[in-house]
């Protein structure tokens, strides 16, 4: 096999994509070009205990498999177009590069708050340098701390920022409970007690409109009139995809790229999508196109779509089965886990304790129509070991298609 | 085929569980256990239990 595959991104997806490229039979080049300066690292650490300083920087490095060790890595360059028809790429150090394949592993960046006030002093947290000075900030003496959005990755930081001893930690989010959009109230209540029980406080059903302070942030403006004194905020108000170098190639870029149940994008066999920047419809599910940032994603992605390049490219006649995987994702709070599996936010109308009380350990289940979609471990080892148990039997259950 | 786990990484997550049940497993107190030297044939078991394991704590060393 001759020709070259060119991966567009550097970090998870874009490294299970080279690694499982070669897995499929790929024998020619392979291509990655990432605009960070560092090879592939893992991100969940950036929030927790790399943060924490429990863990080094130095430990996120991935190591790649020897089968991909002859993959070329064009680190620190950015694509910035590309051409799917003329099957090239531009780097923003003037070159154009040719493919014969193309994979699509640009993520998403933090989505920014609008309103207005100073910057500095103003983080989000998605690369190892965001963590870096972020941790710098959070380890001076008494910082009073104010996150934005209580979602996963904000819960954490508040957590974990508890944890370094900071002054105080308020999260803010316009919904009355935090993480209740994808875990449902039952959930979102009990994490809101173990958080405040150590420390975390919360301004809820509010939101923000301006920050306060000349050079640097001293205060979050809420919309209620109040405001919280701040020398460190966190935004953690969701994501944007990386698909602007994308753009002008007639594909659906409305959130993410969206792909056919093959990973496929633009209906183009020689172009695949990987990871948080892919838009797939789950054939496990209802069929639509959704983003999933789970950390699980990028290799089952990079798994399924790596074979159907391969055989594309390699003119294999290859029956190929739409991408249909279980989602797993988990969050680490302060001293609990959280573990799901499946999809409860397709079951959120039908809520139920499956073990355990909501005071303690506790096991979720979501239903849609009497089935169960998805559970959510909360708390220690019996409950993920009970979840896991539901695990075999999401993965056994017929299409949840109506 | 030796298997490695850096047992200060490891946060007992269990996936790798799922992915090579035949290698990996947890004990009573939810701690992990593992066959350090897997037959060849388990490879891809493990290869696939290194990729999903979140601390990326499973070295395979040839
Ligand atoms: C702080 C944090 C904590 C997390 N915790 C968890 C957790 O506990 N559990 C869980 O399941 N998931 C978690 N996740 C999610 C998980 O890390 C992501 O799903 C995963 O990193 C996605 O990988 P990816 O390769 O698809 O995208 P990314 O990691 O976003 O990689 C995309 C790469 O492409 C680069 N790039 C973008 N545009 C271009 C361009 N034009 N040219 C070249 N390169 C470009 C980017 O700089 C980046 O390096 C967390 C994420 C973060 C940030
Ligand atoms: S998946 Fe990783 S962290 Fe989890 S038990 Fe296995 S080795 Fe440990």
């Amino acid at each position: 096999m001759t020709g070259r595959i060119l991966v567009a991104g550097a970090s998870l997806g874009g490294l299970r994509a080279a690694e499982q490229l070669r897995a499929a039979g790929w024998t020619g080049a392979v291509t990655v070009v990432g605009d960070e300066p560092h090879m592939p690292y893992n991100r969940p650490p950036l929030s927790k205990e790399v943060l924490a300083g429990k863990a080094p920087f130095a430990s996120l490095a991935f190591t790649p498999r020897s089968a991909a060790q002859d993959v070329e890595w064009r680190l620190g360059t950015k694509v910035v177009s590309a051409g799917l028809a003329e099957r090239t790429v531009a780097l923003d150090d003037g070159s154009t590069v040719s493919y014969d394949g193309l994979v699509v592993a640009t993520g998403v960046r933090p989505r920014r708050l609008r309103c207005p006030g100073p910057l500095t002093g103003r983080h989000t947290v998605r690369t190892l340098a965001d963590a870096q000075r972020l941790r710098d900030e959070l380890t001076r003496p008494g910082a009073r701390v104010v996150v934005v959005g209580a979602g996963f990755i904000g819960c954490e930081v508040a957590a974990t920022a508890v944890g370094l001893g900071v002054a105080e930690v308020t999260v803010v989010d316009p919904l009355p409970l935090p993480m209740v959009g994808p875990l449902g109230a039952l959930l979102a209540r009990a994490l809101l007690r173990r958080h405040e029980e150590r420390g975390v406080r919360f301004a809820l059903g509010v939101g923000v409109t301006g920050f306060e302070g000349e050079d640097r942030v001293t205060g979050v403006r809420l919309a209620d009139g109040a405001v919280l004194p701040a020398d460190v905020v966190v935004e953690s108000v969701g994501s944007v995809a990386n698909v602007e170098w994308l753009e002008g190639n007639g594909l659906d870029l409305s959130d993410g790229v969206l792909t056919d149940e093959l990973l496929r994008v633009g209906g183009r066999p020689e172009a695949i999508a990987v990871g948080d920047v892919a838009r797939f419809p789950n054939a496990r599910y209802d069929g639509v196109p959704r983003r999933v940032e789970h950390w699980s994603i990028p290799t089952d992605t990079a798994k399924h779509a790596a074979k159907s390049l391969v055989a594309h490219l390699s003119g294999s006649e290859q029956e190929l089965t739409p991408f249909a995987p279980l989602p797993t994702f988990w969050s680490d709070q302060h001293e609990f886990r959280l573990q799901s599996f499946g999809a409860p936010v397709l079951g959120l109308d039908d809520v139920r304790v499956l073990d355990g009380d909501p005071e303690g350990d506790v096991l979720v289940g979501y239903h849609l129509d009497g089935r169960l979609t998805g559970v959510v471990a909360l708390g220690g080892h019996a409950v993920a070991t009970s979840a896991a148990r539901y695990r075999a039997q999401l993965l056994k259950q017929p299409a949840l298609t109506s | 085929m030796k298997v490695v786990v850096d047992m200060n990484k490891c946060q007992d997550h269990g996936q790798c569980v799922f992915a090579a049940p035949d290698v990996f497993s947890m004990d009573d107190d939810g701690h992990l256990a593992y066959v350090p030297d897997p037959a060849d044939a388990l490879r891809d078991e493990v290869e696939e239990a290194a990729d999903v394991c979140p601390l990326q704590a499973i070295r395979i060393e040839d």
